[in-house]
């Protein structure tokens, strides 16, 4: 089997922390696709091509986790044995799911009215408020507070449905 | 020390180290084939020049007839001569629509579509071999011998059973298949290595019958796919179509007859092809109900096209957005397919993305160019190879859950190969048996995705409900194709899998087809088997030789004996007539080099990473 015990970070080369740079991940991600991936094993015997297959998607799967800044806080929380992704238990603030719920009406009002430049005001907005958490989550993900930081990680994951429901929206107001 | 390898001179694969390996553009309209010749790509063409074959199958009284013969057939003959067979590769009959349009006589019935033409009943799948069979006839009498190896491209968005099908006809025609290509991603590599471009591209793929997008990003000899959409029923076909309803309408004639709306079609298709280069166009023909007459000026065409055109750019902004990009950030637009030549496209395209598409390649040959230059690389032909090629898969993956809704395990875009894995559990006490639905598609319910297989796990061990573990897992190939496997965690049991293809031919079915097209020629078979596994043979030896002679280390000196004692069984039965003994020593050499290929991979990493580090202080 190819060695799964190294953690996505660690396939890359990189520290496992929020922050990351982007061009190293990029880079690293190609080189070792260079190397393993299928169309390099292509002269290679059954069992080269099913190694280089497997290898090929895990490298893969570690670099759609790593580049995804909601994906790589939950791995980090993953990795800290807190599974932030789990739907049983939904602790998010009133405060919060109030004003996402207020967000989702106006941009419902927006769509029904096909007015396209009321959504992307309202996606706008939505970008500044997700950039103002990711902010946060990078302070509490690198700290101790476990419960704060897959708190805030749950608000960053919710954000990014919300902004695909918008990104829908604005499709079907423009496809009309 | 390096240790150089040398073959006895018998056993060198062929003299010539090229090996012959072709690109096939299996195309809605037209298809092609292309090859490299001493380092650069060309279209084969037929004995009369003609680049070429238009995808039209013939089943005429003395035999199957492609290409221009049938094409110049296919109004007197529309039952048994079929066009655009493309559009119902793994589709079933509810897909194709308003079956007014096509002049076959459809048998009834769910899955494949199946035409009863003058020679029986036919598939797509088998329509399609006939053409590639032609290609490939032309290709081993251009290249002096059989094909090692063919990449044949389809539609970025083909969906699982569409792709499934291509290749399934590959196989029936006798193609040694090295990989699907989608169509955009082998016009890049055409592009890209022809003008050695790097930055952000997109491809807009308009074809016969099918339209991609895709956006890739190119940077020292990595293609990357970024995002793909599409729609896999939208092409220049629709656009004669809205002509021949137009002029049909001016004529005040009645509905046609299927001789007559063929005649008027092909009419249709050549005023549209006018007007690339003129303001109007002529629609005349005689037909049996009367005659049509009348003038497409380009005005016109504008007009009743306007919302085919509309519906290509809806896709173009999902795949932009799925790239996270807006368009000022695409360095160039690359047009594909013999219907970006009408203005009217050219025009739109340059609207959404400001500035003019790039159209220094013919349209029409880029695609099968790309895949030739994918070709002679997977083949093993070491020409300029520098370069990778990294695709996606175009729609998600899902299976059905309670209450008729999708749960997405494979999310489009996604970087393949994929392997992704989710646990299901039983519902009831003592369940030994579960239905599992797969389906692909975005949307939330399954009746509004493409149903592509319903499995059913057997021998789960009986336990109290909840208690199994069962871990399904979809792994998707660099062809972009599914392969579902299943096993019950707790006690390690495998559980046989069932597949029932939705829109596909099983296994058996595509046997009984490959058995009927030797079933005059069962000598010729046989020896071909042996001729192909003796193929096998040399590559996994020299695979293997070359594994040991440069990472031997990895191994202890009792897994090295089994290794060598496995590589000289093959080498015992290479030479033999027993086809069935070579394939089991085959078989077992690939079994017990499994774990070395593994810890080769492990070092590979390792070494490209260190390199990546001497890199970075250099």
């Amino acid at each position: 089997m190819i060695d799964f015990s190294r953690n996505h970070f660690e396939l890359f080369g990189l520290p496992s922390r929020f922050r990351i740079d982007d061009a190293a991940l990029e880079h690293a991600y190609r080189t070792l696709q260079r190397s393993v991936h299928p169309d390099a094993h292509a002269a290679g015997s059954d069992a080269d091509r099913r190694a280089a297959l497997q290898a090929s998607a895990r490298v893969n799967e570690a670099h759609r986790t790593l580049r995804d800044p909601v994906a790589r806080a939950e791995y980090l929380l993953e990795l800290r044995a807190v599974d932030a992704t789990a739907q049983t238990d939904t602790r998010l603030p009133l405060e919060f799911l109030t004003a996402q719920l207020e967000r989702r009406e106006a941009a419902d009002v927006a769509a029904a009215g096909g007015d396209a430049a009321a959504l992307a005001s309202i996606a706008d907005e939505l970008r500044a408020d997700t950039a103002r958490l990711t902010t946060a989550v990078e302070q509490v993900l690198d700290g101790d507070d476990v419960g704060a930081a897959r708190d805030r990680v749950r608000e960053l994951r919710f954000l990014s449905k919300v902004a695909d429901d918008l990104d829908a929206m604005r499709d079907a107001v423009l496809e009309r | 020390m390096t240790l150089f390898q040398i073959s006895e001179p018998a056993e060198s694969p062929r003299p010539h180290a090229t090996k012959r390996a072709v690109g096939i553009d299996l195309g809605t309209t037209n298809s092609l084939v292309a090859t490299v010749r001493n380092g650069f790509a060309v279209v084969l063409p037929d004995v009369e020049g003609r680049p070429l074959v238009p995808s039209v199958v013939r089943y005429a009284e003395n035999g199957v007839v492609v290409g221009y013969d049938a094409l110049a057939r296919a109004s007197a003959d529309p039952g048994n001569t079929i066009v655009s067979v493309k559009r119902m590769m793994g589709r079933g009959l509810d897909d194709v629509g308003d079956d007014r349009r096509y002049p076959y006589r459809f048998v009834e019935g769910a899955g494949v579509i199946r035409i009863a033409t003058r020679a029986g009943v036919r598939t797509p799948v088998e329509i399609s071999a006939e053409i590639l069979r032609a290609l490939r006839v032309r290709a081993e009498a251009s290249l002096g011998g059989s094909v090692d190896g063919a990449v044949v491209t389809v539609p970025a968005y083909f969906d699982d059973a569409q792709r499934q099908a291509t290749k399934d006809a590959a196989t029936l025609a006798g193609l040694p298949i090295l990989r699907l290509l989608n169509e955009p991603t082998a016009a890049a590599i055409a592009y890209g290595l022809d003008n050695a471009s790097e930055g952000t591209y997109a491809v807009y793929d308009l074809g016969g019958g099918t339209f991609d997008i895709s956006i890739l990003r190119l940077s020292r000899g990595v293609f990357e796919v970024l995002a793909t959409n599409g729609d896999s029923a939208l092409g220049g076909d629709d656009f004669d179509h809205r002509v021949f309803c137009w002029a049909l309408q001016e004529s005040g004639l009645p509905p046609l007859a299927a001789a007559d709306a063929r005649e008027l079609m092909t009419r249709a298709r050549h005023a549209k092809e006018m007007l690339t280069g003129h303001e109007a166009a002529p629609v005349v023909a005689r037909l049996a109900a009367g005659t049509v007459e009348a003038e497409l000026t380009s005005a016109i065409f504008t007009e009743i096209t306007r919302t085919l055109v509309a519906k290509t750019l809806a896709p173009v902004r999902r795949a932009l957005r799925d790239a996270k990009l807006e368009p000022p950030d695409i360095d160039g637009v690359v047009l594909v397919g013999g219907a970006t030549r009408m203005p009217q496209v050219r025009c739109a395209v340059a609207e959404l993305f400001g500035q003019p598409p790039l159209t220094n390649l013919n349209p029409d040959e880029v695609v099968a160019i790309g895949a030739a230059i994918q070709a002679n690389k997977l083949v093993g032909n070491r020409e300029g190879d520098d370069w990778l090629l990294l695709d996606v898969i175009p729609l998600s993956l899902g299976i059905e859950t309670m209450g008729g809704l999708v749960e997405k395990i494979v999310p489009r875009n996604s970087t393949i190969p994929v392997a992704r894995a989710q646990e299901f559990t039983t519902f009831k006490d003592g369940q030994t048996a579960m239905a599992l639905h797969v389906v692909q598609g975005e949307r939330e319910k399954v009746s509004d995705c493409r149903s592509l297989a319903r499995f059913e796990l057997r021998g789960i061990p009986p336990m109290v409900a909840g208690a199994a573990r069962i871990r399904v897992a979809f792994d998707v190939d660099a062809d972009g194709l599914l392969s579902v496997a299943a096993r019950e965690e707790a006690t390690g049991v495998e559980a046989s899998i069932v597949v029932k293809p939705s829109y596909g031919l099983t296994d058996a079915e595509i046997a009984r087809m490959l058995s009927e097209s030797f079933a005059h020629a069962s000598e010729d078979a046989q020896a071909r088997a042996l001729a192909e596994a003796r193929v096998d043979a040399d590559r996994i030896v020299a695979a293997t030789a070359a594994a040991l002679a440069q990472d031997g280390d990895l191994l202890t000196p009792d897994e090295r004996d089994v290794v060598d004692r496995a590589l000289a069984d093959v080498r015992a039965t290479r030479d033999g007539d027993d086809r069935a003994a070579l394939s089991k020593t085959i078989a077992s050499l690939n079994a017990v080099t499994g774990e070395l290929a593994a810890r080769r991979m492990d070092r590979g990493v390792a070494r490209a990473l260190t390199g990546r580090r001497v890199d970075a202080l250099g």
